[in-house]
């Protein structure tokens, strides 16, 4: 008897139905508000109403040309892609040693590191913009660096600790006992073994990063992030443009973030091109 | 020392906090020799392996390899490669990668390491897998990954923890041929840990038994098999019936015991000095052990016995009888020599050994 054949008999159909449903109504309240900046992003018409005008570009090609978005888009890239990387080094190192080292404190140690992402943004940003411009760092592309890697480390580590917890915990061992040197055997095994959830992570601090207002708002000073430079313009007036920044937006972040999933659950490390087929 | 020592154990302590997983252990290891060490589980035998190997440090006394001191050699140091019981191949490498791992560590050039490697998969009859991912491959194949990525170094001894218990029941007894083969091919020194003992009694030319850290017995698998020295070993072993009595006369001709189930008489306790009034144990392998209608003469111990129950393995017969007092006795024989013999569960008949068969034992 195949599994089907086994799910059917123990299904109810009205259940089944029901849990569709109820999938279906809970990504269609999700993903309708952006659906809609992106149907709105392609239509001509000035403000978002229905029926449609006509389809077009113009709000892209506004987009495109105003420096100051480009400004915007520079920072935040910047800020970004320095973020994903000092996070997922930071993420690594906390993970490793949670996963290597049994020490007196190690609970209160984990619970520090992850704590980050609990705090009201709102709070963080205040912190963070008294603190920083106390040490004279508020203010600059810098300072929102520094407070994107405070929240975004504990999701790399949380990502790359998970991938530590799967590796087979005589791995390291035997690496050493090939001849391997503690230095070696991160280079050789542990790295090579958590790739995976290193790029993931990668790609995830940086999707936060890229997102993320509230603090940039605090610290940023001029050097606006894009989803600042957004804000500036919704006060100034509604614009289709909104629209078109927003679809940029989502689809970057979103490839990013799907290029996560492909890597933590993709069983990217397991499977490799084989020289023999 | 003597010339032919590889590995020497002196003094040696290990302990985690306040537990102590090795007491005292004092044992050699000779040059090419397959040697097992047995016992059940948290008696020290990993923890044993684990200090020759540098994953472990011992707490007191020195390892020797060839000689040296090893205590302070950080296991990367030492050519002491080891097969593990979960075989800890790496899962982001090839099969052929995984050989050569130990090269690239020692910065073999890289046409010398794929050749070497290529060698060992080769004499272990995985040369077709050099490209596969180790995901695609069955337990006996990985085994010989394992296998061929420790000794591609070619190393003086080879360490093995338990490397065959995830293997079925055939497939294990294939590896067990395997192994002791490749051992005698190499001539490489090889230490195996295990809790089977038929693995160990099968491939070692010498077995340590050990228990809650100590070693109770060390020696080849017929002299712990005819002569368990502690009480221990001979329950360990489960090969044998176990009596305790006091000691009532020792003399050139034997000794004497009185137990609870009866007067026992052996002659072979001339290893031990038994003196009268002492304690004492005595063993006899339940093969040795015979069953009959009426009580034999000669000179022989028999008790009367009462048959409680019988199990069948292929050719051999197990009978398990109880003495009136109480106590398990175990004979197990061929159906041949069982013919004549009125197998019924409450049957009454008599338990008997030749005094030569009986040995004594070391009280705990």
């Amino acid at each position: 008897m195949s599994d089907r054949d086994t799910a059917s008999i123990n299904r109810n159909r009205a259940v089944d139905v029901a849990l569709k449903a109820y999938i279906v109504l809970g990504y269609a309240f999700v993903f309708a508000p952006i659906a809609a900046s992106f149907v709105f992003s392609l239509n001509s018409d000035r403000f978002p109403s229905i029926p449609l005008g006509e389809f077009s570009l113009e709000w892209y090609k506004a987009v495109a040309s105003d420096p100051l978005v480009w400004q915007g888009l520079r920072n935040t890239l910047f800020v970004g892609v320095t973020v994903g990387v000092i996070a997922t080094a930071l993420g690594f190192g906390a993970a490793y040693t949670d996963y290597r080292y049994k020490f007196f404190g190690k609970q209160v140690y984990l619970a520090l590191a992850l704590i980050p992402p609990t705090i009201p943004v709102v709070i963080l940003g205040l912190a963070m913009l008294a603190y920083l411009s106390r040490i004279s760092l508020s203010g600059n592309a810098l300072s929102v660096i520094i407070a994107h890697v405070v929240i975004c480390a504990p999701f790399a580590m949380a990502i790359i600790r998970l991938r530590l917890s799967q590796m087979d915990p005589d791995l390291e061992a035997a690496a050493w006992n090939l001849g391997a040197s503690e230095w070696a055997a991160m280079r050789h095994v542990i790295v090579p073994f958590t790739m995976p959830a290193i790029l993931g992570a990668l790609f995830i601090t940086m999707a936060v990063s890229f997102d993320e207002f509230a603090i940039a708002w605090f610290v940023s000073g001029l050097n606006e992030t894009l989803p600042v430079k957004v804000l500036g313009f919704l006060q100034g007036q509604v614009s289709p443009r909104i629209n078109a920044i927003g679809t940029f937006v989502f689809v970057t972040s979103m490839t990013l973030v799907i290029l996560a999933q492909i890597l933590l659950t993709g069983r990217g490390a397991q499977i490799r091109p084989s020289a023999d087929e | 020392m003597k010339n032919d020592t590889l590995v020497s154990f002196e003094g040696v302590v290990k302990r985690f906090g306040d537990f102590v997983a090795v007491k005292r252990m004092d044992f050699e290891i000779g040059k090419g020799e397959f040697l097992a060490i047995m016992g059940s589980s948290g008696c020290g035998k990993t923890t044993t392996l684990r200090m020759l190997a540098g994953l472990e440090a011992p707490s007191e006394g020195v390892i020797r390899l060839s000689g040296k001191p090893i205590n302070d050699l950080p296991t990367w140091s030492r050519d002491t490669p080891m097969v593990w019981q979960s075989l800890a191949l790496f899962p982001f490498l090839n099969v052929v990668e995984n050989v050569e791992f130990a090269l690239k560590m020692r910065a073999v050039g890289k046409a010398e390491r794929r050749r070497r490697a290529e060698q060992w998969l080769d004499r272990m009859q995985i040369s077709e897998f050099a490209g596969r991912n180790i995901s695609q491959l069955s337990g006996g194949q990985r085994q010989r990954v394992a296998l061929a990525r420790s000794l591609v170094v070619e190393p003086e001894i080879l360490l093995l923890d338990e490397p065959l218990s995830a293997l079925d029941a055939a497939l294990k007894v294939r590896m067990q041929s395997v192994l002791k083969n490749l051992q005698r091919e190499t001539g490489i020194t090889f230490v195996y840990v295990t809790h089977s003992q038929s693995e160990a009694f099968s491939m070692a030319d010498r077995v340590v038994i050990m228990s809650r850290g100590q070693i109770e017995q060390i020696g080849t698998p017929q002299e712990i098999y005819r002569t368990p020295r502690t009480r221990f070993v001979a329950d360990f072993l489960g090969s044998s019936n176990v009596f305790t009595g006091t000691v009532t006369a020792s003399d050139g001709g034997g000794v004497m015991l009185d137990t609870p189930a009866g007067p026992l008489r052996l002659t072979s306790g001339e290893r031990l000095a038994a003196a009268p009034g002492r304690s004492a144990t005595l063993t006899v392998l339940d093969t040795r052990t015979n069953l009959a209608l009426t009580a034999p003469g000669g000179p022989v111990n028999a008790i009367p016995v009462r048959m409680i129950g019988e199990e069948f393995i292929g050719a051999t017969a197990t009978i398990y009888l109880e003495t009136g007092t109480g106590q398990e006795i175990r004979v197990q024989k061929s159906h041949e020599e069982l013919a004549g013999i009125p197998l019924e569960i409450g049957q009454e008949l008599f338990a008997w050994w030749a005094h030569a068969d009986g040995h004594l034992v070391t009280e705990e």
